[in-house]
């Protein structure tokens, strides 16, 4: 078993250091009157508040990738079903139709970045009063947790968030 | 004051400070001086605000707790104990099965050791930060600590030894680590009349390999005379290639040593030319004595593993000339210290009214030149005054050990006076000298005794702490103390208590190693036989009266955690993987009666528990380490029935039963 190193992420620093989070980039805001209003008092953009705080953005995606989904299955498997079933409420919310609540970036930013997502984001906050266990850090590749978003789209019945849509 | 009617010679630096130790109670900064000013000074050096971090991380030996501490200077806090040579209920050291076998030896299990000297690993004369080793002395042994985890991976034991103590002293690029017999014993060791010690009694100075982790070995071993060695340091610079090594009882007694074995005014520091010795024994000189001894280090699977090895090679001095030579040192020398410029050799004479100071230069003329006083088995006897640089007088009573600061001065401590006295290397006159509480044994100084000191603090490692601290009835903790040494006059800045007894210490920036932490295990790595790397590969396999439960744990449950068709006596295993990828999320697991302790099992890693129940019932474990919200509820039950009862096996989570 070769031991992982990783460094502390920008969030952790920023708590070591006892500062606030950093002001969002409010000149970014180009959503629609509901959402801005959604994230005034937030310190969140409005693109993070629906696409999430973290790497992915505006992801264009084609027709379901089998072999792909096929990939996010065993993933999903070792990494998340510890916590999230498809069709129940577990640990965490059930996730086979969380595609029809949340944008695809926001899927894949509360995977790679779920410690500042659980900090500063509402939706999250909100979930975490809900749920009590803050979703830990179990991926941290880019492609994995594009694999697992593959996996939820192929097990997806009703229609998927679309930009601009509800949370 | 008048509770001690003995204070001695510990209190005399404090008398002579402020008076009297009660003042020093009431007032606070006892020994840091008496002004406001001063105080704010000395409160403002070692305040590490909330939230930063220490200048250094400082490992001092546990001692008698066989373990390592570490802490942070100049703040004094404490950061994390690593055990080493004793079992650790905390995190299940030497319970577990995965690392059981650190602690075998060939006298079997051995789950205690006095640890003194730890010894950061160097490269080119400069700690580099891979590794610290510590020493056991009691049942001879070498620890490797890797600091990207601060775990202990690797120990080995020493055979033809007793009583390492001048241990594990390393070479300029860590190619050898040194092992010595504090206790010299028959070689081989048999069944003779301890008055035949003069006759039959013999020392070792063993090199262990130690550049190669998961690698060390005994690579070649010294037959010296029946004498105590006890501390060493390696050359450096032009002294690299040697190693040196205090000895004392050269009167060769057996018992009441403290009387026999301070009547002559000299005993020797023995050089070593560890060159030399390669040399030899690759052209075949020596002997392979055939012994036992364990080597245990921790696998590729984070499991322990024992290997017995069965021979060392022997090499006397007699038959590789130019190996080994003494130098005549007053009086019982303890301490052998050599400056940062590898010229200069200082010992703590500890019953010497001087500090000797050797010149490496003169004593490679003195050879050259043949400039014998005797030859002691094979060893020539150099003359003392052939090969001394200088003499320190009016160094304390009691000189123990020198460290330096690469600034042209060496730091003393003086046992006996209590007292750290700072030279200056080539005048060899006195300069500055400050009270320590009380009766002083090691110092440290960050890198003091490698090429390249970081002369900023100094640690006192005092024996006797008496009324530094609260009382805490008859057994108080040892006391440490801070000293700055960046200005001309060294200025007292902190006490604080430490582990144990802390023999040797030693320190490096903290930059060296902070960014180099391992904060987690790859799950997908993880190769114990018993893990599950996810709740789908979770199982309860019986096999015969031992039962394994590849068990998982992640915030907030365990999988299964709901387990009947045990049976009293069972040995049950509960191989127990932590799921979680993030750092600072370990989970613990303890099952009620169990007879060992606890696991502490970090993310990524499987760590096993062996139960065995001795009556029927329904027992509770529950993770120890408070791990979330929902820690309170991540519990389990095992169901217990009779021998031979036809409970089926079964088990679960939330409420789905599996079976096989």
């Amino acid at each position: 078993m070769k031991p992982r190193t990783t460094f502390l992420t920008a969030l952790l620093a920023v708590a070591a250091c006892g500062g606030d989070a950093p002001p969002a980039d409010a000149s970014a805001s180009t959503a629609s009157g509901a959402t801005a209003a959604a994230a005034a008092g937030t310190g969140l953009s409005d693109v993070e508040m629906e696409q999430g705080i973290g790497p992915i953005r505006d992801l264009q995606l084609g027709a379901v990738d089998d072999a792909l989904a096929k990939e996010g299955e065993a993933a999903f498997v070792t990494k998340c079903s510890a916590c999230h079933k498809l069709e129940e409420r577990y640990v965490g919310p059930e996730l086979g139709q969380i595609l029809s609540r949340r944008r695809p970036e926001f899927v894949m930013n509360q995977i790679l970045n779920s410690n500042e997502m659980v900090q500063r984001h509402p939706v999250v906050k909100e979930l975490l009063a809900q749920y009590y266990t803050p979703m830990p850090v179990q991926v941290t590749d880019e492609a994995e947790a594009r694999a697992i978003l593959e996996y939820l789209r192929s097990v997806q019945t009703g229609a998927a968030s679309t930009p601009g849509g509800s949370q | 004051m008048g509770r001690s009617s003995n204070r001695g010679l510990y209190l005399l630096g404090a008398a002579l400070a402020a008076g009297t130790v009660a003042t020093f109670a009431c007032q606070g900064g006892g020994g840091v001086g008496t002004g406001a000013g001063d105080l704010a000074a000395a409160a403002q050096a070692v305040y590490v605000a909330p939230g930063s971090y220490d200048e250094f991380y400082a490992f001092m030996s546990g001692g008698f707790s066989g373990n390592l501490t570490v802490m942070g200077l100049p703040s004094g806090r404490l950061l994390k104990t690593v055990p080493v040579f004793s079992q650790f209920p905390e995190n299940g050291w030497g319970y577990t099965d995965e690392t059981k076998a650190m602690l075998e030896t060939s006298h079997g299990f051995v789950p205690w050791d006095d640890a003194h000297h730890p010894e950061l690993s160097m490269t080119d004369g400069v700690p580099d930060g891979r590794w610290i080793f510590i020493n056991g002395n009691n049942t001879p042994r070498v620890a490797r600590i890797d600091l990207t985890t601060f775990e202990t991976t690797e120990i080995i034991e020493i055979p033809n030894s007793a009583g390492n103590h001048a241990s594990p002293f390393i070479t300029p690029n860590s190619d050898y680590l040194v092992a010595s017999t504090r206790f010299s014993v028959p070689i081989p060791n048999r069944d003779i009349s301890i008055e035949e010690y003069k006759e039959n009694f013999k020392g070792t100075i063993s090199f262990i390999r130690a550049s190669q982790p998961g690698q060390m070995d005994v690579a070649f071993q010294i037959l010296m005379p029946g004498y105590n060695y006890d501390l060493a340091h390696a050359g450096k610079g032009p002294s690299d290639g040697w190693i040196f090594f205090t000895s004392y009882n050269s009167e060769e007694e057996h018992t009441l040593l403290e009387i026999n074995a301070s009547r002559k005014d000299k005993d020797f520091i023995a050089a070593v030319n560890w060159r030399r010795a390669e040399e030899c024994v690759a052209s075949g000189a020596g002997r392979t004595d055939q012994v036992r001894y364990q080597h245990n280090y921790i696998d590729d699977r984070h499991i322990a593993v024992t290997e017995e090895k069965t021979s060392v090679r022997v090499i006397e001095p007699a038959d590789c000339g130019n190996l080994v030579y003494f130098l005549p040192t007053p009086k019982s020398p303890h301490g052998v210290d050599v400056d940062p410029t590898g010229e200069y050799i200082a010992a703590g004479g500890k019953l010497a009214t001087v500090i000797p100071v050797h010149s490496f230069t003169k004593m490679m003329a003195a050879i050259e030149a043949e400039d014998f006083e005797q030859i002691i088995d094979g060893i020539p006897v150099l003359k003392y005054e052939s090969v001394l640089a200088g003499e320190v007088a009016d160094a304390g009573l009691g000189p123990l050990h020198t460290e330096f600061d690469g600034k042209g001065y060496a730091y003393t401590t003086a046992f006996i006076s209590s007292e750290v006295v700072k030279w200056q290397i080539g005048t060899w006159q006195v300069v500055d000298r400050i009270p320590v509480y009380y009766s002083v044994g090691h110092l440290m100084i960050p890198g003091g005794d490698s090429r390249q000191p970081a002369g900023k603090y100094l640690v006192a490692l005092n024996k006797i702490t008496k009324d530094r601290y609260l009382p805490t009835g008859p057994e108080l903790a040892h006391s440490a103390q801070l000293i700055d040494i960046s200005g001309d006059k060294m200025r007292l800045l902190l006490d604080f208590p430490t582990q144990g007894e802390p023999h040797y210490a030693q320190a490096i920036a903290a930059d060296i190693i902070k960014d180099k932490q391992v904060q987690f295990f790859s799950l997908a790595e993880n190769r114990h036989p018993w893990a599950a790397r996810s709740e789908a590969e979770t199982r309860v396999v019986r096999q015969g009266r031992n039962v394994h439960v590849a068990m998982t744990a992640i915030r907030s449950h365990f999988v299964p955690d709901n387990i009947e068709g045990l049976q009293v006596g069972d040995s049950v295993f509960f191989h127990v993987t932590n799921l979680e990828q993030d750092w600072d999320v370990p989970h613990g697991f303890a099952a009620m009666g169990g007879n060992t302790a606890e696991l502490l099992v970090m993310p990524g890693q499987t760590r096993t528990l062996v139960w065995v129940p001795q009556q029927p019932g329904v027992y509770p474990f529950y993770c120890t380490d408070f791990c979330s919200a929902l820690h309170q509820e991540m519990q389990g039950y095992a169901r217990v029935s009779p021998r031979g009862a036809s409970t089926p096996m079964r088990w679960g989570t939330g409420g789905t039963w599996k079976s096989n």
